[in-house]
């Protein structure tokens, strides 16, 4: 552990060393822009949220909604702000639009007819008979030559 | 002259491809013996052909071989050996040979396995395996040659990226690869099936190892993927429904559906049809999933570097492909017979309502994936499509199926009673509820998700409880250890797999519920405390890898007074890529993970640095390697153990679909 | 028989849309402000920095508005064409400065040219978001009455400047 001690006296500015400061100043105005953040999409990021991108767009962007947070602008005004500049592009959870009806819909749809359709086939399956085959005489008379030659052992 | 060895290697490998496509098929369908005797060598050929053409691009790696274009642009002088060889994967060209040589890998274990398969079926599997493998094979000789020259040769390469230069990408992609790629074999089954119209109990007996062995590859593969961003891009995530990640995900959703499906097969004769239709979905997704990665319709962080020309190959091959074997089964599917018939309430039909949620997720995976190209296709503009919509859709439908999986294993094969089953599963659900209920009050935070979370895995854990002890309670014998020991491993296979599940669940639950993040500016010598940890800043310093520049950070973590560890994040900066990374520091425990991130330096000294708490963060992956263990145990069962020692001694199997089985 | 042929169908209609996806550039972010207002500002002239500019000033002219940067590569690849514009004097083309440095601003168009008759300067990137501007070059053709009529994301070349730009601001010069 000595170079730790090594370290820590060559690393200048060693003042009073105490609580860490959170790096945010207002914790809660940090709180909202997280969960602001997290929804929103970087847009010159190969997919990344505003949240965790580190590209100069996207910190202006986080300084843009720090400045709008700081109005005291709700979370819908922020995102209709976005949305008017870039369009739905910036977000991750898609708008409930005309365009975007089947897309929330779907998965509910697809559940619908899956189910539906294994209901169907069960039922199908239940209602089947099993189906009368009588035994012809040619068939008897084949099952008669058969079992003769099993019992002459040919 | 190593690379161009390879480049010929390939070209052989195609001409033995297109052989061992045609002759063994048209061979079954007309009964020609001697055609079909093609297959098997034809299939090691290729395996010995690929993995030399492999083996060269591995060497002009090892050797520095600055001419070979692929080789520049992914490597560099200073790049340590063991990831120069993993760069043979880092791009597009590599990997797709590495997709084939994996392919080659699989049909020779083909070659080797299947002494018992009537020979009609086995030189129609491998020639349906022979047809894929030539699609891939003419795809990088045309526009993807991994051995293409660079003249004049680069004095240096352009190194590997810095997020691939890690453990992760040595793994990850090979054992992705052999999931992906597995699922040729179990496709192949289902190709040659419908060819020759026998499909029947023994086919699915046959396909099932195969497929759960591949299963079992995908989700080791998925999880050392979602491992790796976890520690390596520094935020802490470890799901992002990225395009790619859905893309390796939705083979893995039609793959369970199909390991279950082919359960029922195996056992009952039902399902037939859908087992078929399950193995082509699987496959398909996989080929689609390369389609994906590599055509630049979807952004991701994880696509390859694209070019108009590959995706329309690609898109060509899957049509090819996945049209052909649909349009094969449109054809031959209606003269399939019904299996055995069962009841609305039974075994066959919770599986079948299983298979069912599963492909619906499957389904809504990729709908939501495929939606902005949909939708910029039509004119309508652009959407994102993220997190926020997955998991809004997809915790819904997989409720229902895990609920299933406690009902299933306990419901008997044809009939079953629903008051008998409630009766049998009273005392599971009431102490799952009650603990769920309880047990986030305790643990100080309770929210509807939490309590969900906790409830589903309880469920898992009960309902196993209650079925492993009406198993035995059939069984007579001296001690309790001897009737669990008899237990076929097939049925203990199944508990782990369904107890990794509920592992996972926990996992996720507990890492959403209560991890705790914390923003920090530190200077040297100053605290911070979260989860109960007390970390100390100690200051930075410069350190010099083999490749990049970093500056490392100490940080010691103390809990009531008592040392715990020291933690090294670090921030890179790598030279030739102008690139810097952050590399986080993780100290994990079996009940959280300590994760500590360095952000930017700022004045004297100090550091803007994120500290987190992630309770039960690795029963994530804990969870998928217990699934991945209980596919394993499962394939190790007996029946399979007696089939590959009769195959040994040669002595022909007649399937027998009067055999009935316990487990 | 015809339920078999349904997965069959269902993918047929899915390669129709990946192929119609190859040709599409899933990272172009088409901007919604076309047929809307440009939004106002008034910033600061590159030259003449005592000077603002708006787009108030141009109403009853239709001009364009060039985003560029002495950092950005794709502004070198579309200046010759800026140039020859400027040169033709079909419509007046405003630069503005995004997220640059004044000194390297000016050299820049010392070195390469200047297309511009005023530029303005956007430091902090703010006129920028308002914009929607999220790379550059950016072009955007304005109307008389001050509406975004057309948006050009990346460098301008000469096909597109004589199919789409030049008609568009003919028809809007006529009306």
């Amino acid at each position: 552990m000595r170079w730790l001690a090594l370290i820590v006296l060559l690393t200048p500015g060693l003042g009073w060393a105490g609580e860490a400061k959170l790096l945010a100043g207002d914790p809660a105005a940090e709180a909202r822009l997280k969960h602001l953040a997290v929804e929103l999409r970087c847009l010159v990021c190969q997919n990344q949220t505003l949240a965790d991108s580190n590209a100069p767009l996207a910190e202006d962007l986080r300084r843009e909604v720090r400045e709008m947070i700081a109005k005291n602008m709700s979370d819908e005004e922020i995102i209709d702000f976005l949305v008017q500049r870039y369009g739905d592009f910036v977000l991750y959870r898609p708008p409930w639009k005309a365009t975007t009806t089947l897309l929330w819909v779907g998965p509910f749809l697809l559940l619908g007819a899956g189910a539906a359709a294994l209901v169907v086939a069960l039922r199908r399956r239940a209602q089947r008979q099993p189906v009368e085959m009588p035994v012809t005489d040619e068939e008897r008379r084949r099952v008669e030559q058969l079992l003769s030659q099993r019992r002459t052992g040919s | 002259m190593i690379p161009e060895v390879g480049h010929y290697a390939l070209i052989l490998a195609l001409c033995v491809a297109v052989v061992q496509g045609s002759l063994p098929i048209y061979g079954a369908a007309v009964g020609h013996s001697t055609f079909m005797s093609v297959a098997k060598p034809a299939a090691r050929t290729q395996f010995l052909l690929v993995l030399i053409a492999f083996s060269c691009l591995g060497y002009a790696f090892a050797e520095m071989d600055f001419s070979v274009l692929y080789v520049a642009a992914n490597a560099n002088s200073k790049l340590p050996l063991h990831y120069r060889l993993a760069a043979i994967w880092g791009a597009h060209e590599g990997s797709l040979l590495l997709w084939t040589f994996i392919l080659t890998v699989w049909m020779f274990a083909v070659t080797l396995f299947s002494a018992h398969l009537p020979e009609t079926m086995r030189a129609r599997i491998l020639g349906v395996m022979g047809l894929v493998s030539m699609g891939f094979l003419l795809f990088m000789l045309t526009v993807s040659n991994p051995f293409e020259r660079l003249i004049p040769a680069a004095l240096d390469g352009r190194d590997l990226n810095p997020l691939l230069q890690d453990p992760g990408m040595v793994m990850h992609p090979p054992m992705l690869y052999m999931g992906y790629v597995g699922f040729s074999v179990a496709f192949a089954f289902a190709i040659a099936a419908l060819l020759g119209g026998n499909l029947d109990a023994a086919w699915a007996r046959w396909s099932r190892p195969w497929t759960t062995v591949a299963w079992c590859f995908l989700t080791v593969g998925i999880a050392l993927g979602s491992g790796w961003a976890y520690y390596e891009l520094g935020w802490g995530g470890w799901w992002f429904w990225d395009p790619v990640e859905n893309a390796s995900f939705m083979p893995w959703l039609a793959g369970t559906a199909l390991i279950h499906s082919l359960a029922v097969t195996d056992k009952r004769g039902g399902f037939k049809v859908w087992t078929v239709l399950l193995a082509i979905m699987a496959f398909s997704l996989s080929l689609l999933g390369t389609f994906l990665v590599r055509s630049g319709v979807l952004t991701s962080v994880h696509a390859f570097a694209t070019d108009p020309k590959r995706g329309l190959f690609i898109l060509a091959f899957l049509a090819v492909v996945i049209g052909g074997s649909l349009l094969l089964y449109a054809w031959r599917a209606p003269r399939v017979g019904l299996g055995g018939g069962f009841e609305l309430v039974s075994r066959e039909s919770m599986l079948l309502a299983n298979n069912v949620l599963l492909i619906v997720a499957m389904g809504s995976v990729l709908l939501g994936t495929l939606y902005p190209l949909f939708l910029d296709a039509l004119g309508f503009g652009k959407i994102s499509v993220g997190p926020p919509y997955f998991d809004t859709v997809f915790v819904p439908l997989m409720t229902p199926a895990i609920f299933l999986m406690g009902i299933g294993p306990i419901a008997q094969w044809k009939k079953a009673s629903l008051p008998n089953l409630a009766m049998q599963l009273r005392w599971a659900f009431a102490a799952s509820v009650v603990t769920a209920l309880l047990l986030p009050l305790v643990l100080g935070k309770w929210t509807p998700l939490l309590s969900l979370g906790l409830l589903l895995a309880l469920w898992i854990v009960t309902t196993t409880v209650v079925s492993v002890r009406e198993r035995v309670s059939h069984l007579v014998g001296n001690s309790l250890v001897s009737c669990l020991a008899a237990l076929p491993r097939a049925y203990w296979g199944m508990v782990l797999a369904h107890c990794g599940i509920a592992i996972f669940i926990v996992g996720v639950t507990m890492v959403k519920g209560f991890e705790v993040e914390k923003d920090l500016q530190m200077n040297v010598g100053d605290t911070a405390t979260i989860g109960g940890y007390t970390f100390r800043f100690d200051g930075a310093q410069e350190v010099k890898g083999p490749n990049y520049l970093a500056a490392r950070g100490s940080f010691s973590v103390t809990r009531n007074g008592q040392e715990v560890t020291v933690m090294y994040p670090e921030k890179r900066f790598y030279a030739v890529q102008n690139q810097s990374m952050t590399e986080a520091a993780i100290d994990s425990g079996l009940f959280r993970d300590l994760y500590v991130s360095l952000g930017e330096p700022l004045e004297g000294g100090a550091w803007s640095v994120r500290l987190y708490h992630k309770p039960f963060v690795d029963w994530i992956w804990g969870g998928c390697l217990t699934m991945a263990l209980g596919g394993l145990l499962a394939v190790s069962d007996r029946r399979y153990r007696l089939a590959w020692r009769r195959e040994r001694r040669e002595e022909p199997v007649a399937p027998s679909p009067l055999k009935t089985s316990v487990a | 028989m015809k339920r078999f042929l349904l997965p069959l169908a269902i993918f047929v209609v899915l390669v129709g849309f990946l192929a119609a996806g190859l040709t599409l550039n899933p990272r172009e972010v088409p901007s919604p402000l076309v047929g809307k207002p440009a939004p106002a500002f008034s910033l600061p002239q590159l030259h003449d920095q005592e000077k603002t500019f708006s787009p108030a000033d141009m109403t009853g002219q239709v001009w364009l508005l060039n985003v560029w940067a002495s950092w950005c590569g794709g502004c070198k690849e579309e200046h010759p064409v800026l140039m020859r514009m400027a040169q033709a004097g079909d419509v007046p083309i405003y630069g503005m400065d995004y997220k640059d440095r004044r000194e390297e601003a000016l050299s820049w168009l010392r070195r390469y040219g200047n297309p511009y008759p005023l530029t303005a300067v956007d430091e902090a990137g703010r006129i920028g978001i308002d914009y929607g501007v999220y790379g550059v070059p950016e072009t955007y053709v304005i109307d008389k009455q001050g509406v975004i009529r057309f948006k050009q994301i990346g460098p301008l070349d000469d096909e597109i400047v004589t199919k789409k730009i030049l008609p568009l601001v003919k028809e809007l010069q006529g009306k």
